[in-house]
């Protein structure tokens, strides 16, 4: 069987590749789990892709290989023309909690991933830079609040710095909302759109909502489980910026049924 | 112009809007200090009344009068710096040294036994086999080992008090949840770093739990070491009183004792409120007013 898609370019076909995958398989001989098969991927600069799937479909394992806390079985791996073989500063990553530390300020949390790899004048030099993320993603006036005083969506934005400050080449993203209420989903949502059209992000996505998913991305991976593999690439075709009245838009609707009915054949199995 | 009878006076209008407001009863309506007091009160009253009666003998339990006087001439005896307060200052030591002792070793021995595989899978299986020992029955071999000096009290105080600040740190090092280490491995952190800046401050409020239990088990370690080995601290007057059988002097020293305790426990209190002012709402509750 041959794997039904092969990488293709969402957003403009002549933009660089950032990451590439080709060929990448995992499998967990102990526990007999064939989570990845012959998974190929490309990210192109300033793109928005992403995986949907059911759960234990391979999506976490393809996320953790990615990101460098995980080798693959077999395939390469390669970051801005590296292999990836262990976690990088030009990998940002999100999950689904903020994980915010409770003892330092928001502004010390944002600068945390310098001080780890750079120390802790390095992290104080880059305060400035700290305060300026702060303040794009609204949260000027709390960057000495500690995490405590933030409300869910605050503290997802701090998050958002935090995954920023390290100016990381691709931004992984573990369902990043899921953990909020939907109408704080949706707007968190729309602001991150703005944040990556604003700095021009390569952004992979992992989530479990067909809308999130389509609301976002230039091309949205469907995933199948058992082995894990990508079964459509589906373009979304929408002008950006996106707007959450689109999700109301016939073409809009059709996009969803579409995945849906790719995620009926093969996800639940 | 005044309201008629049947209405509510114009100062019960707004209440009277409220339909269904919740029922306190009246015992939890007491203010603190009130019931406090009233408890203190009664428990002494009580007290004297046993004691008047006769139904025991002022022999076996002092009267709150006498235990007053003893109180006291005790006071009057530590602030004049006499031997009582000599003895307090010995004892004071061996529970400032056996603290401080315990919290090295452990804190060294938590993190052994929470940080690396070795000591969770070789060192822990000792630790608790020792845990579960009366600790206390080891107070013979102490002073046969270190003599009825100061040593002994602190060894045995010191044994006491490690396990619990052990378990904490322990526990507190198991504390940090999957997400905060899968960022940390993100962000491309040594272990030692993992450990300084995420792991032990996640784990302070369980290490401080620790703590309180072992400022608790210093004292109890330091008097029964003066109860068996002699010496000259705050243990041995307690001990002398009783076979004496003045029992309002041993109500007196065990209650200028207790504030050695009481000031230990604040110390920590006071410590953990300043280091883990993240968590300040949970910690004030559990012990002190």
């Amino acid at each position: 069987m041959t794997s039904a898609v092969t990488a293709f370019a969402p957003a403009g076909l002549d933009a660089r590749p950032v990451y590439e995958l080709r060929n990448v398989t995992k499998t967990f001989p102990k526990r007999n789990v064939h989570a990845l098969d012959r998974v190929d991927l490309t990210l192109r600069e300033g793109s928005f892709a992403s995986v949907i799937g059911a759960s234990g479909c391979g999506k976490s394992t393809l996320l953790k290989i990615m990101a460098g806390l995980l080798p693959p079985s077999s395939g390469s791996v390669v970051l801005a023309g590296k292999p990836v073989t262990g976690p990088r500063r030009d990998i940002g990553m999100m999950f689904q909690q903020a994980t915010l530390f409770p003892w330092r300020t928001a502004i010390e949390n944002v600068v945390l991933p310098i001080e780890i790899r750079d120390g802790k004048s390095a992290a104080q030099a880059k305060h400035a830079d700290a305060r300026a993320l702060l303040e794009l993603v609204g949260l000027k006036d709390f960057a000495h609040v500690f995490p405590n005083e933030l409300s869910g969506g605050m503290a997802q934005r701090a998050a958002i710095c935090r995954m920023l400050i390290t100016e990381p080449a691709v931004l992984l993203l573990d369902e990043p909302f899921s953990a909020l209420d939907e109408l704080t989903r949706d707007f968190m949502n729309m602001e991150l759109q703005r944040i990556c059209l604003a700095r021009n992000a390569t952004s992979f996505l992992v989530t479990h909502s067909i809308q999130e998913a389509v609301v976002l991305s230039d091309v949205v991976y469907v995933m199948s489980p058992r082995p894990g593999r990508f079964v459509e690439a589906v373009t979304v075709d929408l002008p950006r910026p996106r707007t959450l009245e689109m999700i109301t838009t016939p073409r809009f609707g059709a996009l969803v049924d579409r995945i849906r009915s790719r995620l009926d054949k093969g996800a639940f199995l | 112009m005044t309201p008629p009878a049947s209405t509510p006076s114009a100062a019960a209008a707004g209440p009277a809007d409220t339909v269904w407001t919740e029922e306190v009863s009246l015992i939890d309506r007491i203010p603190r200090s009130v019931a406090m007091i009233g408890l203190f009160v009664a428990f002494i009253a009580l007290w004297q009344f046993t004691v008047s009666v006769g139904l025991v003998s002022p022999i076996i339990l002092a009267s709150p009068w006498a235990t007053l006087e003893q109180l006291i001439f005790v006071g009057n005896n530590l602030l004049s710096g006499d031997y009582m307060l000599r003895a307090l200052w010995i004892t004071t030591k061996e529970v400032v040294y056996s603290f401080a002792l315990a919290i090295t070793l452990g804190f060294s021995l938590g993190v052994l036994v929470g940080e690396t595989g070795f000591g969770e899978r070789a060192v822990m299986p000792y630790l608790v086999a020792i845990d579960t020992m009366p600790k206390i029955a080891f107070a013979p071999l102490f002073i046969a080992w270190l003599g009825f000096d100061i040593h002994s009290k602190v060894a045995l105080a010191t044994f006491v008090a490690t396990f619990p600040i052990v378990v904490g740190t322990a526990a507190g090092l198991h504390a940090a949840d999957e997400n905060s280490r899968l960022l940390f491995k993100t962000m491309g952190a040594s272990r030692l770093q993992t450990l300084l800046k995420m792991k032990l401050p996640t784990g302070l409020p369980h290490f401080f739990t620790g703590l309180k239990i072992a400022s608790v088990g210093v004292m109890a370690g330091a008097i029964t070491g003066e109860f068996l080995g002699g010496g000259k601290g705050f243990g041995e007057l307690i001990r002398v009183a009783a076979s004496q059988l003045d029992t309002a002097r041993v109500f007196a020293l065990i209650i200028y004792l207790s504030l050695v305790g009481l000031a230990t426990f604040g110390l920590v209190v006071w410590a953990q409120r300043r280091l883990v002012f993240w968590q300040k709402a949970s910690v004030g509750g559990d012990a002190l007013p």
